[in-house]
């Protein structure tokens, strides 16, 4: 194919190669390792706070590998009292409650995000630029501090600018607790991931070939029949893509469901949180991210390996 | 088309609720009073209590150096990364490798974080020097790679093979090429890259937070602490300082990165609607 030696351009590729290899692996990858082996571990006190499952002997004074499941059997604990009712169940709590609200909240950037992305894709070229720059702003600005927007409009006081609007209009008479509640964190996590959704609408929409559409409707489509047989079923690729960029940073969330959550909205982002700081159980905390990772990833691989056998089909 | 008005008063929707909360962190910054929420006078009392406030001010300069160097670090490591992914093609491992780079863009913070603190805090890895700044920008840049590959990676895509042939055919080594005829082609894409990955950096709260020691207070950080202090109208006027800068910004690089060229290149005729 190419003029050059095949055999320098494969010397000059291992050493660009050996940079981000040697780089990922090394801080992302075994950290990632890290995690497992800690996640079987004895937490301690000492630094860091745990004993490691190669830290002991065998008798011959070989190393030995003793893993601790304690931090599992705690989750299989809780999964084993399901049918125990008003038993306390923390950890499974955590999950259920981050899984449901990374679910609400992507389900709520699609549909505000969708008929927004395809007006957006549909505006005169020379405006969409400007649109697209308009959404992505907030996102530039400090992440922390729209939050934190959302803590003074959300404010159960008399002070708090949308209970401030309902009793100046004469709509309560008393101020609304909308704060510290999960609705409230619906609200945070939906205002900082719908760019996260808009953006890969948008690109695909903005592809779709108007000439289909126009086609189903000269063929006698009514509009709902049009969007639901041409235009959902093209963009598919960008609603999958949107929601897998809300739905799984979503899930692991923390900033947003301790600032407007209070006390109240238990995740497991908190709980990794309060695990690896107050609590001082690194291998717990280990632990319940294993297990979110395991249960994140789980879905996409089963997606990917049955996308490419339905592609090897058609 | 689709929607008419209706359509029309969706968008402008949508865009209020992206920006009413902002506006109205900018309006309540000119109070004259403690509230956050409530407009008692106008005045710039809490602009010059910014400007006393020495702890913000270190913290500030810490979040600036720690983003660029991890903004700095991440293309390198990334434009790398980007070559590899679009010029390799298949070998073993890069499927692999594919996964790695772009896992950090989707894996909760806190798990990247916690994985980051036990290889910082390692007992074997005493060598890394524990938490602190140096751990702050690995992890910064860890993540931030994973973003300059993707631009990066998709520049490279369009660009035309064609040119570094041509130098590589008349005697042009390899490496040369890559610095006189690639950088300057695929320069926007690293331009872009630098400036996500030092927003990325300035902004990043549960990294920076997960693997600062006491001396290491970055701008997050120090804002997060004090959000549950008790919020005073000073952290107003601090927004209201960052949404000016990165406005002038976002349009500074959005005009020096797209403007011209993208305006010669769409012809008027082209108008859609």
């Amino acid at each position: 194919m190419r003029a050059h030696p095949a055999s320098a351009q494969g010397y000059g590729r291992f050493w660009v190669g050996l940079l981000p290899w040697a780089w990922m692996l090394f801080f992302f990858v075994l950290p990632f390792a890290l995690i497992v082996n800690v996640s079987l571990s004895t937490p301690d006190l000492a630094v860091p706070p745990y004993v490691s499952p190669f830290a002991g002997t065998t008798a011959d004074g070989a190393p030995a590998f003793r893993p601790d499941p304690a931090s599992y059997a705690r989750l299989g604990d809780e999964l084993a009292a399901l049918a125990t009712p008003g038993a306390d169940r923390p950890y499974l709590a955590a999950y259920a409650n981050s899984v449901l609200l990374a679910a609400l909240t992507t389900l709520c950037c699609l549909l505000l995000g969708y008929p927004f992305a395809y007006r957006l894709a549909r505006a005169p070229e020379v405006m969409r630029n400007t649109l697209l720059m308009l959404v992505m702003l907030p996102f530039w600005t400090s992440f922390l501090l729209r939050v934190y927007a959302w803590m003074g409009l959300l404010d159960s006081s008399e002070t708090g600018l949308i209970n401030q609007a309902l009793l100046g209009l004469g709509v309560v008479a008393e101020p609304l607790p909308l704060l510290y509640n999960t609705g409230a964190v619906l609200v945070g996590m939906v205002y900082s991931y719908l760019p996260f959704m808009v953006l890969p609408l948008y690109a695909n929409l903005v592809k779709l070939d108007l000439r289909l559409l126009e086609a189903a409707r000269d063929l006698g489509a009514r509009p709902a029949t049009v969007f639901l047989r041409v235009t959902l079923p093209l963009s598919l690729r960008g609603i999958v893509a949107g929601s897998m960029l809300v739905f799984i940073p979503a899930v692991g969330e923390f900033v947003i469901p301790d600032l407007l959550g209070g006390g109240s909205v238990m995740t497991i982002g908190r709980s990794i949180w309060d695990d690896f700081g107050p609590n001082q159980d690194w291998p717990m905390a280990a632990a319940v991210a294993v297990v979110m990772v395991v249960m994140l990833i789980a879905p996409i691989v089963l997606l990917h390996r049955h996308g490419r056998r339905a592609g090897r089909g058609a | 088309m689709s929607g008419g008005w209706g359509g029309r008063a969706w968008v402008l929707g949508v865009y209020a609720f992206l920006y009413v909360p902002i506006l109205c962190l900018i309006v309540f910054s000119f109070t004259a009073g403690e509230i956050t929420t409530r407009l008692d006078g106008l005045s710039l009392r809490w602009y010059a209590a910014l400007a006393r406030d020495v702890e913000l001010h270190a913290a500030v300069l810490l979040s600036l150096r720690v983003g660029a160097l991890a903004a700095t670090a991440a293309v390198v490591v990334g434009t790398a990364a980007a070559v590899i992914l679009v010029r390799a093609g298949d070998y073993p491992g890069s499927r692999f490798f594919l996964g790695m780079m772009s896992a950090p863009m989707v894996m909760p913070e806190v798990v990247v974080g916690l994985s980051l603190v036990l290889l910082f805090t390692h007992p074997a890895l005493a060598i890394l020097g524990g938490r602190g700044v140096a751990a702050i920008w690995v992890a910064h840049t860890t993540l931030c790679t994973a973003y300059v590959a993707v631009l990066v990676a998709s520049r490279l895509r369009e660009m035309d093979r064609a040119l570094e042939e041509a130098a590589l055919d008349l005697g042009c080594p390899p490496l040369k090429v890559f610095f006189v005829i690639t950088v300057p082609v695929i320069a926007p894409a690293l331009a872009a890259g630098w400036l996500l990955a030092f927003t990325l950096s300035m902004d990043d709260f549960v990294l920076a937070a997960m693997l600062s020691d006491p001396g290491s207070t970055t701008l997050p950080v120090l804002v997060f602490a004090r959000l549950h202090h008790g919020l005073k109208p000073e952290i107003n006027a601090l927004a209201t300082v960052i949404v000016v800068v990165v406005s002038i910004a976002v349009l500074l690089a959005n005009r020096l990165l797209l403007g011209p060229p993208r305006a010669a290149a769409q012809p008027s005729a082209a108008r859609g609607g």
